[in-house]
Parts: C-alpha cells; sequence; structure tokens
C-alpha cells in the first residue's frame, strides 16, 4: 500500500527493479523448446518425435540440432531460418531420408544471447549427441559456439551472410562472404548512386567489420565515408543519427545500413518521416530481406535497396518448389528470403555429404563436404575448399508488394574469399580445408 | 538557429515518447506504489491492438483506413486497461505492500505476455477458453453443494487434470484435422508491421529541416493524455478518491471510500495510458514481443528521476532525459564548441547512440546522488507515512 511505503523504499524497491529487470533480460534462459509447443512446428514429423531426454533409437533415426535465436531481439529474423530448414529436413525424410535413415531434429532456444548459444551448443553435442548443428544468426552468436565447436571438433553449419574474416574448420558458412555481398553493393552504388556513404550499423561484430571493410574499399576505390554510427540492438531511438544524416550529406548521398533485427524498423520509419527519401537517400542494406520488409512495412522501404544472393523473386525452377513448399507448408502469406535459402541448402549439401561418406562420422563428412554441389534456389552452388560456397549476387530494389525487383545480377556464381583483400591485415592471405599444410589460413 | 531549434524539437520529441511510456507507471508506480515490470507488456498488447485494427480497417478501406489510428488508440486503452484489471484482480491486489513479490510476480507476467503473443494461435485460444469453461464451470457448479468444503481437495484433484487432458485433446485434435488454418500463430515471432496511415507519414518541410508528422503526432497526443490526466485527477469524484487513497488509505476507507475499486481503476487508468502508449510507439518503431522491453527501463528511469508520486516531476524528467540523449547523441554539443580542443573531442566521443547512453545513465546516477528523491521530491507528512 502506498501509504505504508516511504519514498525512499520506493527508490530502493525502484532501482531493484531495474537491476533485476536489466540483469534478468540479459540472462533468461527460456525454457528449451524441444518439445514445440510453438504450433507451427507441431504438425510437422520431423520436429515433434524428439523431446531432448528421450532416446531416439539410432537405428533409425539421425539427430541433427537446429540452434536459432526463437525469442529475444533476434527471434524476429531466426524463426523463419528454423522454418525453412524444417521444411528441407521434411522432404528429405519424405524421400527416404539420409542413409535409409529419417532425420530428427532437436531444436534449441538461442534466447538472442550469446553465453545462451554457447550453452545449448554444449547440450546439443554433448547430450544429444546430435550428427551435426544447424545455426545461429548474429555473428556474436557464431563467435560464441565457435570455441565449443572447435575444442569439441565437432561440425556447424551457418546459413547467414556475414562479415567474413574467419575460416573454421568445423564450420560450414552457406551465407555470403563480403566478397558475394557487401563488396559488390558497395561497387554497384558507387558506379550507379555516388561516391559519399554514410555507415549505420547495429553496435555488434558484424557491423563494425562489414563497415572496416567498406571503409578500406571505398578508399581504394575513390568513394568516402562521410560519417559512421552504431546503435545498441534493439533501441529504437534514432533521432540522433537522422541529425547526423543530415549535417553530414546535406545534398543527398548513400546509406549502408547494417543494422540487425527491430532496429530496422525504428530506423525506416522515422528516416521518411524526417524526409530521408530513396530518391536523395538511397539506403543499401545487408540485413532487411523479404521477411524483413515484411514486417518493416513495405511502404516505408518502397526503392530501397538490399544486395543477397537471392530473392523469392528469382526465376529458376528450383526457388519455383522451394516457394511453392514452403508456403504450402507455412500458409500462403509467409515469403522466403535469403538466409531462409543458404538454411535449406546447408541441409541438403550436409545430406549429400553424408551420403557421399556413407556415414555421420564427422571427420568423414567434412572432407565428403568439399565439392558438392547442389541445384539450388538461387542457382547451381559448389562447397568451396574454403567451407564457403559459390553464390550468385543479386541486387534487388523493394517493390509495394514487398518484394525485390532484381536490378543487377551476378553471371556467375562468385567464388567465395573468407579473408578480406581490402583489409591490410588480411591481404594476400587465404584458406584452404582440403590440403592439411593450408588450412584456415595461409599466405598465398 | 536551425540546428537550436532542431535539438529543442527533437529533444521534445524524444521525451514526448519517453513521457507517454512513462504516465502509466507514474500512475501506478509513483501513486499506488506498485512496481509492475509487466508495464512494456501492457504497452506491447497496445501496439498489437493497433496491429489487428489496422488490418481490420484496412480490409474496410478508404477514409476507415486513413483514421484507424483514433479508433487503434480507443481500442489500446481498452484493451490495456482490461488486461490490467484483470491482472489487478487476479495477482496485484494479493501483493500490496509487498513490493519485492510484486516485482517478481509482474517480471513472471510479463515473460507470460510475451510467450502469449507469440504463440497465440486459434488452437491456444480455443484450448484455455476450452479448459476455463470446464474447470471453473465444474467449480462453479460443485460449489453449491452444502459439502463443498469437505471435497475442494477432491474435486481440484479430479477436475484440474480432467479440464488439462480435454482441452489438451481437443486441441490435438483439432490441430490434426484442420492443420494450418488453426495451427498458425496469429502473430508469430517475427515483428507485425503497423503502416501509419499516409497523413501521418513524411512530413513539415521548414527549409531543410523536417518536422515528422508521426512525431508531432505523438507530441499532440502526449499534450492531451497528461491534461487528460490532470483533469480526471483534479477534477472528478473518483480523481479526488484516488488522490485520497494515496495520501491516507486507512482515513481514505474509515470515511466510506471502497479503496478496493478505487485500486483497481488507478491500475486500469495506468495500464490504458501503457496501451495508448504503445499504439503511438507503434508508429516509431517495430511491434514484436520484445517492443515493451525496449521502454521499460527508460520509463522506470523517468519516474524515479522525476521524483516518485508526482506526475509534474515525470513530464519535467521525461524532457529531460529525451532532450540530454539527443543533445549527446546527436553531437549539437560538439559543433557549438567548435573546434575547441579537447572539449570538442571529448562530445564527439559520446556522440554514438550507445555511449550518449551511458552519459545519460552516469548523469542520472550523479543527479541521484545530489537529489535522491527526485527532481520534485514529496514533501510534508505523506513522505514517510
Amino acid at each position: 500500500m502506498a501509504s505504508n511505503l516511504s519514498r525512499r523504499k520506493f527508490l530502493i524497491y525502484g532501482s531493484a527493479g531495474l537491476g533485476t529487470s536489466i540483469l534478468l533480460k540479459a540472462c533468461t534462459t527460456p525454457p528449451s523448446t524441444t518439445d514445440n509447443t510453438s504450433p507451427t512446428t507441431s504438425g510437422s514429423p520431423a520436429a515433434s518425435g524428439s523431446p531432448s531426454g528421450s532416446p531416439v533409437a539410432s537405428g533409425d533415426a539421425i539427430k541433427v540440432g537446429i540452434l536459432h535465436s526463437l525469442s529475444g531481439t533476434m527471434a524476429i529474423s531466426e524463426k523463419s531460418v528454423v522454418d525453412a530448414e524444417q521444411l528441407a529436413i521434411e522432404e528429405i525424410n519424405a524421400a527416404g531420408g539420409v542413409l535409409g535413415k529419417q532425420i530428427v531434429a532437436v531444436v534449441e532456444d538461442g534466447a538472442s544471447s550469446a553465453p545462451t548459444f554457447a550453452e545449448k551448443a554444449k547440450k546439443l553435442i554433448d547430450q544429444d549427441k546430435v550428427a551435426t548443428v544447424f545455426g545461429c544468426w548474429t555473428s556474436l552468436s557464431r563467435k560464441a559456439v565457435l570455441p565449443v565447436f572447435e575444442g569439441k571438433k565437432h561440425m556447424l553449419w551457418y546459413p547467414v551472410q556475414y562479415e567474413g574474416q574467419e575460416c573454421s574448420n568445423n564450420v560450414f558458412y552457406t551465407g555470403a562472404a563480403p566478397n558475394q555481398q557487401i563488396e559488390p553493393a558497395v561497387d554497384w552504388l558507387l558506379a550507379n548512386k555516388g561516391k559519399e556513404f554514410f555507415l549505420v550499423g547495429s553496435d555488434y561484430v558484424f557491423p563494425k567489420t562489414a563497415n572496416t571493410i567498406i571503409k578500406a574499399q571505398l578508399a581504394a576505390k575513390g568513394g568516402k565515408v562521410v560519417g559512421e554510427d552504431y546503435i545498441p540492438l534493439g533501441n529504437t531511438e534514432v533521432n540522433p543519427i537522422i541529425t547526423k544524416i543530415k549535417a553530414a550529406l546535406p545534398n543527398g548521398g548513400v546509406i549502408f545500413n547494417t543494422l540487425n533485427g527491430d532496429s530496422n524498423v525504428a530506423f525506416f520509419k522515422q528516416l521518411q518521416g524526417a524526409g530521408i527519401t530513396p530518391d536523395k537517400y538511397p539506403i543499401m542494406s545487408v540485413s532487411v530481406a523479404e521477411e524483413e520488409v515484411k514486417a518493416i512495412g513495405p511502404e516505408y522501404l518502397k526503392g530501397h535497396y538490399a544486395a543477397w544472393n537471392y530473392f523469392q523473386t528469382v526465376d529458376t525452377p528450383a526457388n519455383k518448389t522451394f516457394v511453392e513448399n514452403f508456403k504450402k507448408k507455412y500458409g500462403a502469406d509467409r515469403v522466403t528470403n535469403d538466409p531462409m535459402e543458404a538454411a535449406y541448402i546447408m541441409v541438403y549439401l550436409w545430406k549429400q555429404a553424408v551420403e557421399k561418406a556413407k556415414t555421420t562420422e564427422l571427420e568423414a563428412v567434412r572432407k565428403a563436404a568439399i565439392g558438392q554441389t547442389f541445384d539450388a534456389p538461387e542457382g547451381k552452388v559448389t562447397m568451396d575448399s574454403n567451407h564457403h560456397i559459390s553464390k550468385f549476387v543479386r541486387i534487388g530494389e523493394v517493390e509495394e508488394n514487398g518484394l525485390f525487383k532484381v536490378v543487377y545480377a551476378s553471371k556467375d556464381a562468385v567464388k567465395p574469399v573468407p579473408w578480406n583483400q581490402y583489409v591490410a591485415e588480411t591481404k594476400g592471405y587465404a584458406c584452404d580445408w582440403s590440403d592439411a599444410k593450408k588450412g584456415g589460413k595461409y599466405k598465398v | 538557429m536551425i540546428q537550436l531549434f532542431d535539438a529543442v524539437f527533437n529533444g521534445i520529441s524524444t521525451g514526448a515518447v519517453l513521457l507517454l511510456a512513462a504516465l502509466g507507471l507514474a500512475i501506478v508506480f509513483g501513486l499506488m506504489g506498485v512496481i509492475n515490470l509487466a508495464h512494456g507488456e501492457l504497452m506491447m498488447l497496445g501496439a498489437y491492438t493497433t496491429y489487428v485494427v489496422q488490418n481490420v480497417s484496412k480490409s474496410a478501406g478508404g477514409i476507415w483506413f486513413e483514421s484507424y489510428i483514433f479508433i487503434a488508440i480507443i481500442a489500446a486503452f481498452l484493451v490495456a486497461a482490461l488486461v490490467g484489471f484483470i491482472l489487478e484482480k487476479g495477482v496485484i491486489r494479493y501483493l500490496y505492500g509487498r513490493p519485492l513479490e510484486t516485482l517478481l510476480a509482474t517480471w513472471g507476467v510479463s515473460l507470460i505476455l510475451q510467450q502469449f503473443v507469440r504463440s497465440v494461435s486459434w488452437i491456444l485460444v480455443i484450448g484455455i477458453c476450452l479448459f476455463a469453461l470446464l474447470f471453473w464451470g465444474a467449480w462453479w457448479l460443485i460449489s453449491r453443494r452444502s459439502d463443498f468444503e469437505r471435497i475442494k481437495k477432491l474435486v481440484l484433484g479430479i477436475m484440474f487434470p480432467l479440464s488439462v487432458g480435454i482441452s489438451i485433446a481437443t486441441a490435438f485434435w483439432l490441430g490434426q484435422t484442420y492443420k494450418l488454418a488453426v495451427t498458425k500463430p496469429w502473430f508469430g515471432a517475427q515483428g507485425v508491421d503497423v503502416t501509419a496511415p499516409k497523413w501521418l507519414r513524411g512530413g513539415v518541410d521548414l527549409s531543410g529541416f523536417q518536422l515528422p508528422y508521426a512525431r508531432l503526432f505523438i507530441i499532440a497526443l502526449t499534450i492531451i493524455c497528461v491534461i487528460g490526466i490532470y483533469l480526471f485527477l483534479q477534477r472528478t469524484t473518483w480523481g479526488l478518491k484516488i488522490r485520497a487513497v494515496t495520501q491516507n488509505r486507512s482515513m481514505s476507507a474509515s470515511l466510506g471510500i471502497p479503496t478496493q475499486k478505487v485500486d483497481a481503476l488507478t491500475f486500469a487508468l495506468g495500464s490504458g495510458l501503457a496501451g495508448i502508449a504503445g499504439c503511438a510507439i507503434s508508429l516509431l518503431g517495430s511491434v514484436g514481443p520484445n517492443t515493451g522491453q525496449n521502454y521499460v527501463i527508460d520509463t522506470f528511469m523517468v519516474v524515479v528521476v522525476g521524483g516518485v508520486g508526482k506526475l509534474v516531476g515525470s513530464i519535467v524528467a521525461a524532457i529531460a532525459i529525451g532532450t540530454a540523449n539527443y543533445i549527446i547523441g546527436s553531437n549539437t554539443l560538439g559543433t557549438l564548441v567548435g573546434g575547441v580542443e579537447p572539449l570538442a573531442g571529448i562530445f564527439k566521443f559520446f556522440a554514438t547512440t550507445s555511449m550518449a547512453k551511458v552519459l545519460v545513465f552516469a548523469l542520472i546516477i550523479a543527479f541521484l546522488q545530489v537529489k535522491p528523491g527526485g527532481i520534485f521530491p514529496q514533501k510534508g507528512r505523506t513522505v514517510d507515512a
């Protein structure tokens, strides 16, 4: 009761409340979602079969781990990647499975928190004894699980475009390396949109590394960075950044956007209100795909650009089937996007590798994976010896219906270059896991 | 000159968002002394209500879509107020005077609400309704028997698992029969898109400086809410009762004021205001299960800095924090001092969104050292009563 409580106590409890909420926000670990209470997945045979404790008969099933954020600020993006992975697993199971065995997915929630990701990765490997793990979105979460996978010599498949500068023997990267997304996007902007760049990103490892690369590339090609700012993940107050953009680019210029998650929504909504429109300030995003466009609202994004390897509108037979199957399983109003496609690819590449190796034994699969090709929705992709895949580069413009019009597409699949050739420290380095002497980082 | 105007306007508009979000809390926390960590989730419910209203009016089209925001504000207020009312009646009522328990209970409620919007689907709703109907219906029927007290435990032991079982079985059967139509989540874990009507997008152009309509709208909405609250508390009978209960609960009770009703009403009012705030922030930012969490810390900060129990304190604190955040983050100070080193260097260092937040936090801590009671501390006998 208010009258029984002094003002000073209010203050104490109030700050205790603040403290607790910050603390809890940082380390809440919602209960594992293995049993799939989420109705989207409960219908799928692939997901419903394996609560984490129950023993799976190893005779007729192969367990794989799916490790993404189903809660927290990254859930907006990662949930649909899980959907794509489960679609691929379901398709494979329907076609007879791998080595005659059904794939059973163990789904864990990383809860948008790096320590949780590491913890769940350990759980998947040690307790569930999975054959491989498909997972992670943010570089933060990948960096957090990396020591786990390297320490246990296990295998992670990572489906998201990222900043490069990494080449682990224990990870297969099916998203774009910078030379397959960021660098072509910068080249395209320089050729078509202007030379003055303002860089906006979320405050963590991917945007910072990506911007280092962009700055080096711009310096090499005659562009100019007029400003740079970072927003903490989840923050929605972008007024100060708008002011800085206007001060730095009074007559218009290019904005390169590496924001992740919810901040994008606030960013685009408020930019439009402040009069920053695509005719004068074209924004190139590298983390905004069809899903995000839908959540932000196409009205706010129309005319802006995104660089990806895949758009839902890509015209290939494989993509037609992919989109059709996805909509049939998850609803006609759902969309597909690049990370989902990469997630879909990686499940198939893993399956092919296992079939070639004729076992799920990790070293054999690792070797067999290199050189695998797959007729993916984006076009034919190949797993390179540096554990990244060759990909097609595309740039799309957002249209009214929330889909992308492809305004640029590379003729061939671009070979992946994980160690960046614009940044001084990594210039001249490469990665080759097919050769034991070369390994993760060697001088060419 | 333009720059100064820019700073003032943006400061006020940032502050207005904070104030609108904190207004409900200022009532619930400030007047009632309830630390409601679910305040952010009540805002989120307001934002989702806006989304639903938007979708309905979109299908109606035309003038309905252009004006949906007004209906959404009222709907958001009602939905959040209703949830707040249920929350008060179901949880908080039992925890008055025990702030620590309230803190934990409302934190739990906030997690439940977050997960609820993530996974709510037809089968979940049907399952919950069926359970409520079976369990409480049976409870109600049996409670009329004369020997109810004796068999109470037995009834609970049988009816609870039975209702749960029937509900889950029905939900499962529905899921198998109708598949996607009933199992598809209404909103899902992804954020949903709330698009402002056309007249709220864009802004007034003032030669090189644009005032966004959405911001102007929020400032106006905040002013209306503040005036409305002021009039309600000062000029109506219920306002008078609320103030009386706040000042001295036992004396009010002995004068015949129904304190429990007043509590429920006050809490519903504060929650309703959170709903309005949720509707407003959907114009600026994302609408997702986590929307509320982004604001709840800032709102507590506003109430504590302003002085607990004082609405005027919250107003001043919100504007001050908003302006400070903007001026530091946008490097306005850096440009003002020009090239004077090392001052300009220091300001530039703090002129990123993350560092601005750090500096504002530091300033608040320093301020609370000097004035622990906030800007407008309560004076007189009520302080330690």
